[in-house]
């Protein structure tokens, strides 16, 4: 683990320490795991930048992202062409807007982005029923899903045109007290 | 990432370009050795935040109850934690300042005739019956009040045991007052936090899934917790708009009110009507009678206790309010249920003081004659001698009122708890038990019709604790003991009770949140505590200490123990001071000092809420307006664009 690595040339390293909020080690540590998921399909040589590509089953599988109900959606919003299969540059940059050292209005412009089911730049009533379905694994009645969409349309769409917009929702979670809190992936234990 | 790493690489070429050798060198180490430091700074604050989250006893469990049953049954259990908090530093204080300088520094036991077994009950003191009862071996011990001597120092380090006693006591108290109130304080400022309800739904919606959950089971109960919010929020939104018929609700609540104050009349006059009883059984003696006669009295309290509150409920039904204000009701008329069966137990108590204090003066009677009799032909009367070494066991016992007080407290504590936990294992895990597996040879199906699995009874624990602790806060001046045998009973309590709710109990059909702050509990704790504290600081003040027992004994009056202090401790200007400043003349005009502050603080916080409502509707407000601008300066600019086509 010294200061030889030759999965990345310096540059590489060094881009992907700007673009992410990573040091260098996490970088390589996300690598790591990154490659976990197919040893056999990610090789350890990434200086020739070489074209891979995660199905999303895989991804869907790792621990941090198991449980939760989101996880596809988050998967489709980093990859590149939204069907959840994701290189390693998308990865980092989920992690990197997961971590904890993102600030605010980044994790609120990716939120909506997850919460956009139908990639219409709206939340609109539809979206907000596939919300409430997933989170509460179906349990509440129709009218009852009905009703809360029908408050949260009533609470923070400010411009009235019956969605959220992007500002909308900003509006409204930049001020929530668990916001921080919740939107956040655990610390990666160390895999070697 | 790829639009970002071309980005950058623009970026990376412009700066180069244009800036050269501005920022390179220096100013960059030092730069990247303050993000390392900021970076370990919030690792350390993490773990420790971590650290003391985990410290917080039994976490855990109330996560997991809060997940299945909602917020209104995790309070009981977070108040209970609370509670269990103060009971610790009241153990900390009777304990160290008390048990336990009596118990190093003291005389030992057999030395003096308070701290030792009278000869005639000897034979049975240390019977498991007798120790049950808290008389024989566990009477003459630290425990109560009367085996305390009154020397003015003991020990070595000239401990001051009758003020410490009666500071500790004094102490406890004001703890408790202080205490409450800070807490009530608190929560009332969080309660003024009016953003709770502006974006309720759309939080919950957004912002209730943990991210961090890595885990299924914490999943699972993360699930079950999101949906029960959801059904909370739903019930307080349909709440609000019920549409009700006034005049047939307004009769029923007159009628459901009526009939909850005859209940309370009934069980007023049956207390009275057994105390009597018992009373004129004491006269005759209580060997004649069986042992429910002996124990008449806390059987039926405790019968009382148990079936009222469930009437109350049938009578509640009537009356149809918001499930939050009809627990406040049914709390609200329990309550008044156990005021009346204290202040039967303490009119009982002074009745017995009474009797005591008439039997103190017979026996100082016939101790002057029981002396007289020692001496007896051997030393003629008015030469001093060296007294004749009797046993201590031998000595006539004064009828010591103060221990007699601490053990029915304890013994009313004990039987308390009993009840408690024999009404949990046969009203819940019984009835659980038998519903689950008579199911199958019964009638009818027992699990959705009578009796079904019980709920959790939130008003009828909740008041139960905070008796509980006015027993207590009552009783711990006269038996030290107490705050211990509470702190064990509530350590108990707290395993017992959850592993019952999440064994035998189911949730509740319509789950409300409880009001987000505990200040409903707060406020009657606070008035339990005025309450308690009356009877307490009156027999302190007004009654005289039996004369050979406690610390006390000798003085005409127990509080006299802070003017002898001041008088032999403290130099004299001190005392001439002290004088000066208990002057009633000082002393009014400071109260209605502190009652102008008091009435000006209030009106500034009321002032200061009603600004902080205001400023939110404007920037609300200010939002939506500057939203309409955006919109039409882009329709402005749009048909400006459209012209130029």
């Amino acid at each position: 683990m010294g200061n030889k690595q030759t999965v990345f040339t310096p540059e590489q390293l060094d881009a992907y320490q700007d673009c992410t909020f990573f040091t260098r080690k996490e970088i390589l540590r996300l690598f790591y795991r990154y490659r976990d998921l197919a040893p056999q399909l990610v090789p350890l040589d990434y200086t020739d930048k070489p074209d891979v590509t995660l199905p999303y089953e895989l991804i869907g599988s790792m621990p941090e992202l198991k449980d939760n109900p989101f996880r596809q959606r988050i998967a489709e919003v980093f990859s590149e062409n939204g069907d959840g299969n994701m290189t390693l540059d998308d990865f980092l940059d989920m992690f990197s807007v997961l971590s904890e050292m993102a600030p605010r209005d980044l994790k609120a412009y990716y939120a909506f982005k997850i919460y956009d089911f139908n990639n219409d730049d709206y939340i609109c009533k539809s979206d907000l029923e596939k919300t409430v379905n997933k989170l509460t694994r179906n349990e509440l009645t129709p009218e009852e899903v009905s009703l809360v969409c029908e408050k949260v349309i009533y609470e923070a769409d400010v411009d009235n045109d019956g969605k959220l917009s992007l500002e909308d929702f900003q509006h409204m979670i930049i001020r929530a007290p668990d916001f921080l809190s919740h939107y956040r992936s655990p610390r990666f234990p160390d895999s070697f | 990432m790829k639009k970002k790493l071309s980005v950058l690489k623009e970026a990376q070429l412009f700066v180069e370009k244009f800036e050269g050798a501005l920022g390179k060198g220096k100013g960059k180490k030092f730069y990247a050795y303050k993000v390392m430091m900021t970076k370990k700074w919030m690792k350390f604050q993490r773990d420790f935040e971590n650290f003391k989250t985990a410290c917080i006893p039994w976490e855990m469990k109330i996560k997991e109850i809060e997940s299945h049953f909602g917020s209104s049954v995790a309070s009981y259990f977070i108040f209970l934690r609370w509670m269990y908090g103060i009971n610790m530093i009241l153990f900390g204080l009777t304990f160290g300042l008390v048990m336990v300088p009596e118990a190093l520094m003291g005389k030992p036991y057999g030395s003096l005739p308070r701290k030792t077994v009278p000869r005639a009950e000897e034979a049975s003191a240390m019977n498991f019956a007798t120790l049950w009862d808290f008389s024989g071996f566990a009477q003459y011990s630290v425990l109560f009040y009367g085996y305390y001597n009154n020397q003015r120092t003991i020990g070595w380090l000239k401990f001051r045991m009758p003020l410490s006693y009666f500071l500790v006591g004094v102490g406890t108290i004001g703890y408790s007052f202080m205490i409450v109130i800070r807490t009530m304080a608190r929560n009332a400022n969080e309660d003024g936090g009016g953003d709770d309800t502006s974006f309720n739904f759309s939080w919950k919606m957004f912002t209730s899934w943990d991210y961090l959950i890595g885990n299924p089971e914490t999943a699972d109960n993360k699930f079950a917790s999101i949906t029960t919010s959801f059904k909370e929020a739903i019930v307080e939104e349909q709440e609000s708009r019920k549409e009700e018929n006034i005049h047939l609700t307004r009769f029923l609540r007159v009628l459901a009110n009526f009939l909850a104050l005859c209940t309370l009349a009934g069980s007023g006059y049956l207390i009275f009507f057994v105390v009597r009883r018992s009373q004129k059984f004491a006269l005759e003696g209580l060997e004649n009678y069986g042992w429910w006669e002996r124990n008449e009295v806390n059987m039926v309290m405790s019968l009382l206790g148990m079936f009222c509150p469930t009437l109350f409920d049938v009578i509640s039904s009537l009356e149809n309010y918001h499930p939050r204000i009809a627990l406040r009701w049914q709390l609200g008329r329990i309550f008044a249920l156990f005021l009346g069966n204290l202040y039967t137990f303490i009119i009982a108590l002074m009745d017995e003081i009474n009797l005591k204090l008439e039997e103190e003066k017979i026996v100082k009677y016939n101790m002057s004659i029981w002396e007289a009799n020692l001496y007896n032909g051997t030393i003629p009367e008015n030469s001093t001698a060296p007294p004749i070494q009797v046993d201590p066991a031998d000595v006539p016992r004064g009828p010591c009122w103060e221990t007699m007080v601490g053990q029915e407290f304890v013994r009313l504590t004990v039987s308390d708890t009993m009840t408690t936990y024999i009404t949990i294992l046969i009203g819940d895990f019984l009835r659980a038990v038998f519903v689950r597996f008579f199911n199958y040879c019964w009638c009818w199906d027992l699990e959705y019709g009578f009796p079904s699995y019980s709920e959790f009874d939130i008003s009828g624990n909740v008041l139960g604790l905070i008796f509980n602790q006015g027993m207590i806060w009552m009783g711990s001046f006269y038996a030290p003991c107490l705050p211990a045998i509470n702190v064990f009973r509530l350590h108990t309590s707290m395993y017992l009770q959850c592993w019952a709710v999440m064994c035998c109990n189911v949730p509740q059909e319509r789950v409300f949140k409880a009001s987000r702050s505990n200040n409903f509990y707060m406020a009657m704790l606070l008035f339990i505590l005025f309450l308690s504290t009356l009877p307490a600081v009156y027999t302190i003040v007004s009654i005289p200490p039996s004369f050979d027992c406690g610390p006390f004994s000798g003085k005409t009056r127990m509080f006299e123990v802070i003017s002898e202090t001041l008088e032999h401790d403290f130099p004299s200007w001190f005392g001439k001071v002290f004088g000066y400043a208990s002057n009633p003349g000082l002393i009014l005009p400071f109260i209605l000092l502190m009652v102008t502050i008091l009435f000006l603080e209030w009106s500034k916080a009321k002032i200061l809420k009603i600004d902080k409502e205001k400023k939110k509707k404007k920037e609300r407000r200010k939002i939506q307006g500057k939203m309409r601008q955006n919109r039409e300066k882009s329709i402005c600019r749009l048909i400006i664009y459209c012209l130029h086509q």
